[in-house]
């Protein structure tokens, strides 16, 4: 590597880092566009054309408010936590390749800045850092609710990247890579949404929990506990945990696009054939972020202890399922051949084992009709 | 190469640093991050060294999740006030430091002698990582060592089953006698115990 290569990779990371801010911005707005439009309301019309520049007013006005520090505070950590929420959502995205790449000064670049040959654990890494933002704002602010805001929250992290992990691992051993490149490469014919379905699913679901946001969104659920793990927080920090979980969202929607549904994989013409991947990237990200503001915008927040049982008692058990049943996918024919009748055989074992498991959930649920306690 | 060396030399001084830090610390929360930093840099250097697998398993486990629950037993617990630094055992510190620096005597003149790794390279590293890091570490852990490592998962799950069973609630009885116990008495109702609390299902 010489200097050009470190110039260009530092281009990379500045080109990166002011996308992800201004993806924010006008994510902040697409929100409030799509759920208005799902309440038949118009949402915000007054900054800019349709209200476009509506969070950049809001920034604004952030920026300007007065920044206060409670008396009780803890103050460094206080000062730290909202820049500790924002980071693993920005290094997280560092391993995701999103095109294919461009060749300047005679040289290979790709879009992506660190390709990792631990690229999916990487990214598994990054979201369990970002549970720290929370805890330290929560318990920095010495203040009741945030408190309670940041133990919800480091529960409800914990629990649900146990799903996320395993929905991981199942599409890491069903493409056989660690490195990102390599799984989006893995995807040239089918995507492994079509394969992986139940562990898109799961990762979809954890997702929502992992970036706080409703109908998970319990740490700063207004009914119960002020704000949460920010209610100590104004200004400028107070729009960095907005930024934050905003960053979290995108970057939870783009790993979902490169684990799941091909990266930038997408049909194109010859004519600029860099910028078609970037588009189809972009595109699919969008269509992930599109489906979470719907779930936003349907579902009720959960109960707590209903969030933590379904976490620990449905996605848990059925991403260990699954895990077992991709590896079984995987292995047996290699050992017992692709014969018809193995596989036949192993398709009435996974009806009756399918079959099994919904008729007990089913007795249990009519257990409880019958005898509430 | 001169790239190792940067971050080596940006690392190495933070890793001590922290882990000097977190040694001096008297609140409990501060102590904890500076470990995470720690754990963080440490990390960084394995990445450094060609092991980019335990790099992003030593975040994950150590930086990620224990830490987190290192954290959320310090909140939830409230031991966050400061400790008072009184020697509960006597001669406890003098043994502390005298073993210290016994440890550190020891990898001085592990280095100076070139005891184990610490002037070659271990044989057949380059070869047994052949085919990546990750990779190599798998087919290890999975072939040559596939019994150890699932008694120890088994291990490691008996441990987690009877940390929850020992530390599961108790009676229901019991319970609310010690919340009844707990609860302040309110000054303007004195003759009345809280019998109707009893109906209530615990947590």
């Amino acid at each position: 590597m010489d200097w050009l290569d470190w110039l260009l990779l530092a281009a990379r990371v500045v080109v990166v880092f002011f996308v992800l801010l201004l993806s924010v911005i006008l994510l902040v707005w697409v929100e409030r566009k799509v759920v208005a439009d799902m309440q038949t309301r118009k949402g915000p019309m007054r900054a800019g054309p349709r209200g476009v520049l509506v969070s950049l007013a809001d920034g604004i006005k952030l920026f300007f408010k007065e920044g206060i520090t409670p008396a009780l505070a803890d103050r460094p950590v206080y000062l730290i936590a909202p820049i500790v929420s924002m980071l693993p959502a920005f290094l997280a995205f560092a391993v995701i390749p999103f095109g294919t790449g461009v060749t300047l000064f005679g040289r290979r670049v790709p879009f992506q800045i660190a390709d990792l040959n631990v690229g999916i654990l990487w990214v598994l890494a990054m979201s369990s850092m970002m549970v720290y933002g929370i805890v330290l704002a929560g318990w920095s602010s010495g203040s009741n609710y945030p408190l309670l805001g940041s133990i919800r929250s480091s529960a409800q992290m914990i629990s649900y990247e146990v799903g996320m992990a395993l929905a991981l691992v199942s599409v890491l051993m069903y493409s056989g890579h660690l490195r990102m490149t390599q799984i989006v490469a893995a995807q040239d014919r089918v995507w492994n949404v079509v394969p992986q379905l139940p562990a898109f699913v799961i990762y979809l679901i954890a997702g929502l929990a992992e970036t706080n946001r409703p109908p998970f969104d319990l740490p700063e659920a207004e009914t119960e506990l002020v704000a949460g793990y920010h209610t100590e927080y104004s200004g400028i920090k107070f729009a960095m945990f907005y930024l934050a979980e905003y960053l979290n969202t995108v970057t939870v929607a783009a790993i979902a696009t490169t684990l799941f549904l091909g990266g930038w994989r997408g049909p194109h013409p010859e004519h600029l054939a860099w910028l078609w991947p970037i588009l189809w990237f972009v595109v699919k990200v969008l269509a992930i972020i599109y489906a979470y503001i719907w779930i936003r915008a349907t579902l009720p927040r959960f109960r707590y202890d209903r969030l933590m049982a379904f976490g620990w008692k449905v996605l848990i058990p059925f991403g260990l399922v699954w895990v077992l049943a991709t590896g079984a996918v995987i292995v047996l024919p290699d050992v017992y051949g692709r014969r018809p009748v193995v596989i036949g055989a192993a398709a009435v074992l996974a009806v009756v084992l399918l079959l099994s498991l919904l008729w007990s959930a089913l007795a249990r649920r009519r257990e409880t009709v019958e005898a509430p306690s | 190469m001169a790239a190792d060396w940067i971050v080596f030399w940006v690392c190495a001084p933070i890793s001590i640093g922290s882990a000097i830090a977190m040694l001096l610390q008297r609140n409990a929360v501060h102590a904890a991050l500076f470990l995470i930093v720690n754990l963080f840099t440490v990390a960084v250097l394995y990445l450094v060294l060609g092991a980019p697998f335990l790099f992003a398993v030593q975040i994950i486990v150590y930086a990620g999740a224990i830490m987190v629950l290192f954290l959320f037993v310090i909140m939830l617990l409230g031991v966050d006030r400061e400790e008072r630094l009184v020697e509960r055992l006597r001669g406890q510190r003098t043994a502390a430091i005298l073993l210290g620096l016994g440890v550190v005597g020891e990898v001085v003149f592990a280095i100076r002698a070139g005891v184990g790794f610490s002037t070659r390279a271990p044989a057949g590293f380059g070869a047994a990582n052949g085919g990546g890091n990750p990779q190599a570490l798998g087919r290890l852990l999975f072939r040559a060592y596939f019994l150890p490592f699932e008694v120890t998962s088994i291990l490691l799950m008996v441990a987690a089953v009877a940390a929850m069973v020992l530390a599961r609630r108790r009676e229901r009885p019991v319970a609310s006698a010690e919340r009844r116990a707990q609860e302040p008495i309110e000054p303007s109702e004195p003759s009345e115990p809280s019998e109707p609390r009893e109906e209530e299902p615990v947590g």
